[in-house]
């Protein structure tokens, strides 16, 4: 019996289960899919709002300030990389100078720091490459950008540090109310579990009505990107937005912490909640409307384009609540979710408390967890000296990202273990540059069926029936 | 301090490291990031390499034995296991290796060979899913001639360059059925003799004007969606075919790995992606010469082998004190022919300039203009942009020249 089940590794669930980790509890945290962080956590704008977005006195207002404020700090403790690059919201024309005005106002009331509207002079000095037709702009030196599934795997990785029990390929079916708490099954595997955090994104309404709360509705709504080589990453070094209009708030542009240039997201209701594909409509208007932004952005270095679904709840706000007794809803977790995510866990945990879930400290947490990319920020002389003990730190494996078969190993031996090609290429970047795995995708296939001891042939791009190989060829048989 | 550095052991490397030593160098260090001397042809294991060098039909790996034989025999030093990290203007390379660790050195002449690599899906911007099953077909080669392993059963290729037509024949053999090949251009993009032997030989269709629109799967490619396209290269919707498969190999062009030059500041040419050189494959930074895939892409090892040597022997030249000349007439063209190299000349001496062209056309007649007056042609049944073609300038165009100029006239379609 675990005192606390956590149904959800993206980056919401995982925040929580760090955040619990630091209390005298048994956690566990499940997980449908072959790795954590593979919902929204996976594919979104990567941007920490400061906060102006939300209307005043909303959860998402309260929680995406506070979240904000939180986050250098954690990723320091996590070694996630973490940039405070600020952003701006431009303007094109008179009526989108009124939204900013109007924005500047909601920003100051939620207590975004240093908010100003900057003019067009001021503006092309810190941001030479912003189009001549932009007017003016809103400045929020707050705002910052951070790579989310990093944070998500950090977070989940330092919550197993601290006793937290991951469980992948664990897709809750069954949720059924018992004396002490909750019997909570994956077609026949059970586990039990006092109280019952419900942070499933897309899925929670689903998770909500198993366990009798019918109250919610998640819709997913689909956002495409396109990332462009690292050589472009230095075009803007703001993250830009569009003025918000009833079309929603449109194309960014933005830098993202591993030096690229990523473009979108698009917006487009679904039905289908596993449906990630991307379309040429899609290509379109991100290319169209990236370049009326800023100028000379060059598509012809586009790398990779991906689509990421928004879990959109029926109340326009975060619903998080507890509708039934030691069970809590974290859903409707859209954008600012990865923002508020540090906040949105004490806020559960404040909440689990409340349900009489007590909470004392626990003497040996530990917050800290040893930054992934040590070694790629080591000087020569550091790196020589871990070569020295480990040599498979002197092989570069992934050329294109620089990336060393020694930081492979170790990602593939670190909390949360990966076991897909996916997973490895989320925790070291290998595979993730220019030539997207070609040249080192079929070394990477042979380190990961060594460590898991499996065969060639069973290693997986993404766990399921995602197989990079399909057996043999004839000559070998 | 090293005499010459060579960045990379394909045939490239090792064609220049030979040439060097015949000129009399003896500190040469060839740096190879692979386990084994060879680069890409270790896993081409069909045969067709060799017929113009030797004279003879030799698989990849056979033509990569006969130079580093030759290495191996003059003791030509070589570092494998070793990625080179990046390299100055002033010649000095970063490396690593599990054997040293990172290591700097100071050279005084460098070459250039690191090849190209293959364009990946996510420059392409195809619509659809990301599912397993989507690989350039250069890491296919790998799986299925160096690993042993079946990438697909039913496999469907996109772009007709010449790896992905070597590996519709390949996973023909190996069990798999190719259902298509094809080809955005009105025309394929590698060579003929492979269209022959690889396609029409196994009744493989060759799509042509045609693209792949859409993936379809969600963990393995269950099929994909392929379209006729029109002049612009736009698909045309009513032409759209679902064509069920789990595998799609791209073969859509090769790209000259220059992340290397860029960090020395040596300025590339925007159409063949490699530096631009002078007839002795000498880059716009002194000591630093290019040759290979690297510096513009080949579809016949032994041009490789050929430039190479150029590259060998002017190096050292330059390491025994040469310099470089310091007129250089540039060569340019009239957009029919897309490209030339060397892209500028510094001596009078007659030169053999290789080039593309940009389309397919017959009955040409391939012009050089001197300061805008035509001064040779040489008449061409058919040229297209997948067969490179070569022609040599004599010293007594090249002497006095201001500017040369490559050109096509079309007499025929
Ligand atoms: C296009 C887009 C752009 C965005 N941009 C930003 C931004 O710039 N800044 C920002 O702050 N936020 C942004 N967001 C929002 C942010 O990405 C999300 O708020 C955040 O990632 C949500 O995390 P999560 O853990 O709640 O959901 P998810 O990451 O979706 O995690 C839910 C997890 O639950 C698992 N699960 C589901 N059902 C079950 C089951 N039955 N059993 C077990 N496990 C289950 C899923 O597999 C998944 O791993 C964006 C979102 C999108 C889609």
């Amino acid at each position: 019996m675990y005192d606390v089940a956590v149904i959800g590794a993206g980056v919401t669930g995982g925040m929580i289960a760090r955040k619990l980790s630091s209390y005298n509890l048994t956690i566990c945290l499940l997980e449908k899919e072959n790795d954590v962080a593979m919902g929204a956590t996976r594919a979104n704008s990567a941007i920490v709002h400061a906060g102006f977005d939300a209307e005043e006195g909303t959860l998402k207002a309260k929680l995406n300030v506070k979240g904000s404020e939180m986050m250098k700090q954690v990723t320091d403790e996590l070694g996630v990389k973490y940039k405070n690059n600020g952003s701006l919201v431009i303007g094109f024309n008179a009526e989108d100078r009124a939204v900013l005005e109007g924005l500047l106002e909601r920003g100051r009331k939620n207590g975004v720091r240093d908010l100003r509207i900057i003019e067009k002079e001021e503006l092309g000095r810190i941001e030479p490459n912003i189009s001549k037709n932009v007017i003016c702009a809103l400045y929020a030196p707050t705002g910052a950008i951070v790579c989310p599934y990093d944070l998500a795997i950090a977070a989940i990785g330092n919550a197993m540090d601290n006793g937290v029990k991951l469980k992948l390929n664990f897709e809750v079916t069954g949720i059924k109310k018992t004396e002490e708490g909750y019997e909570i099954s994956s077609g026949e595997e059970k586990i039990s579990a006092r109280y019952i955090v419900n942070a499933a994104g897309l899925y929670a309404d689903a998770i909500a009505a198993m366990a009798g709360d019918t109250s919610l509705r998640i819709r997913p709504r689909r956002g495409e990107y396109i990332l462009l080589d690292k050589e472009c990453g230095g075009l803007v070094t703001h993250t830009i937005f569009r003025t918000p209009s009833k079309m929603g708030k449109g194309i960014l542009v933005t830098p993202t912490v591993d030096g690229n240039l990523l473009t979108g997201p698009t917006s487009v209701d679904m039905e289908e909640k596993e449906d990630k594909a991307t379309t040429p409509e899609g290509f379109a208007r991100i290319i169209k409307e990236a370049c009326e932004n800023v100028d000379g952005i060059p598509f012809n270095k586009t790398i990779t384009s991906f689509c990421g679904l928004r879990a959109v709840g029926n109340t326009g706000d975060f619903i998080i609540n507890t509708p039934l007794e030691g069970f809590v809803n974290v859903a409707g977790i859209e954008s600012p979710g990865l923002s508020a995510s540090p906040a949105i866990a004490e806020y559960v945990a404040q909440l689990l408390e409340e349900q009489g879930l007590a909470l004392s400290a626990k003497m040996d947490y530990d917050p800290y967890r040893k930054s992934m990319h040590a070694f790629r920020e080591a000087s020569i002389e550091e790196k020589n000296a871990l070569i020295r003990k480990d040599r498979t730190y002197g092989k570069i494996v992934c050329r294109c990202e620089g990336v060393t078969e020694g930081e492979i190993l170790e990602a593939i031996r670190t909390n949360p273990k990966p076991s897909d090609l996916d997973g490895v290429k989320r925790r070291t970047r290998a595979q993730m540059g220019r030539c997207q795995g070609g040249f080192c995708g079929p070394y990477i296939v042979e380190l990961l069926a060594r460590e898991l001891g499996i065969p060639y042939d069973k290693v997986t791009k993404s766990g399921g029936d995602s197989y990079i190989n399909i057996g043999e060829t004839k000559e070998d048989r | 301090m090293t005499d010459l550095v060579i960045i990379g052991g394909g045939p490239a490397g090792m064609s220049a490291a030979v040439a060097a030593y015949e000129s009399g160098i003896r500190d040469i260090l060839i740096l190879e990031r692979d386990e084994n001397l060879g680069g890409i042809l270790q896993q081409c294991i069909h045969n067709g390499f060799g017929l113009h060098k030797f004279g003879e039909e030799l698989t990849g790996p056979e033509y990569a034995w006969r130079y580093e034989k030759k290495v191996r025999e003059l003791g030509i030093p070589f570092k494998l296991n070793t990625m080179v990290l990046d390299i100055t203007e002033d010649r000095v390379i970063t490396a690593t290796s599990s054997e040293e660790g990172v290591f700097q050195i100071q050279a005084k002449a460098i070459i250039l060979a690191m090849g190209c690599r293959e364009r990946s899906k996510g420059a392409l911007n195809i619509a659809g899913t990301r599912p397993a099953g989507i690989y350039s077909a250069g890491t296919a080669q790998k799986y299925v001639n160096r690993k042993g392993y079946m990438p697909g059963k039913n496999v469907v290729i996109l772009g007709s360059g010449d790896i992905g037509l070597i590996m519709a024949r390949r996973m023909t053999l190996e069990g798999a059925s190719v259902k298509a090949v094809c080809e955005l251009m009105p025309y394929s993009g590698g060579l003929a003799r492979n269209i022959e032997q690889c396609l029409h030989d196994f009744n493989i269709p060759l799509k042509l004007s045609t693209t792949v629109v859409e993936i379809h799967g969600k963990d393995r490619v269950t099929g994909v969606t392929i379209a006729a396209v029109d002049e612009r290269r736009r698909p045309i919707p009513e032409t759209r075919e679902y064509i069920p498969c789990d595998t799609l190999l791209l073969s859509v062009g090769l790209i000259p790995e220059n992340e290397l030059s860029k960090s020395a500041g040596i300025s590339l040419d925007r159409i063949t992606g490699g530096a631009e050189v002078d007839q002795d494959r000498q880059t716009s930074v002194e000591g630093i010469f290019a040759c290979g895939n690297v510096l513009h892409v080949h579809d016949l090892v032994d041009y490789v082998s050929e430039e190479a040597e150029i590259a060998g022997r002017s190096a050292a030249e330059y390491i025994k004190g040469a310099k470089p000349g310091d007129e250089s007439v540039r060569i340019t063209t009239d957009g029919k022919v897309r490209y030339t190299v060397p892209q500028r000349v510094t001596a009078d001496k007659a030169v053999n300039v290789y080039f593309r062209v940009a389309d397919v056309y017959k009955n040409v007649t391939i012009q050089v203009y001197r300061d805008g007056e035509p001064v040779y042609a040489k008449k061409k049944a058919r040229v297209a942009p997948g067969e490179m073609e070569t022609l040599r300038i004599g010293e007594d165009i090249i002497k006095g020249a201001k500017e040369l100029k490559l050109g096509l006239e079309v007499s025929g379609q």
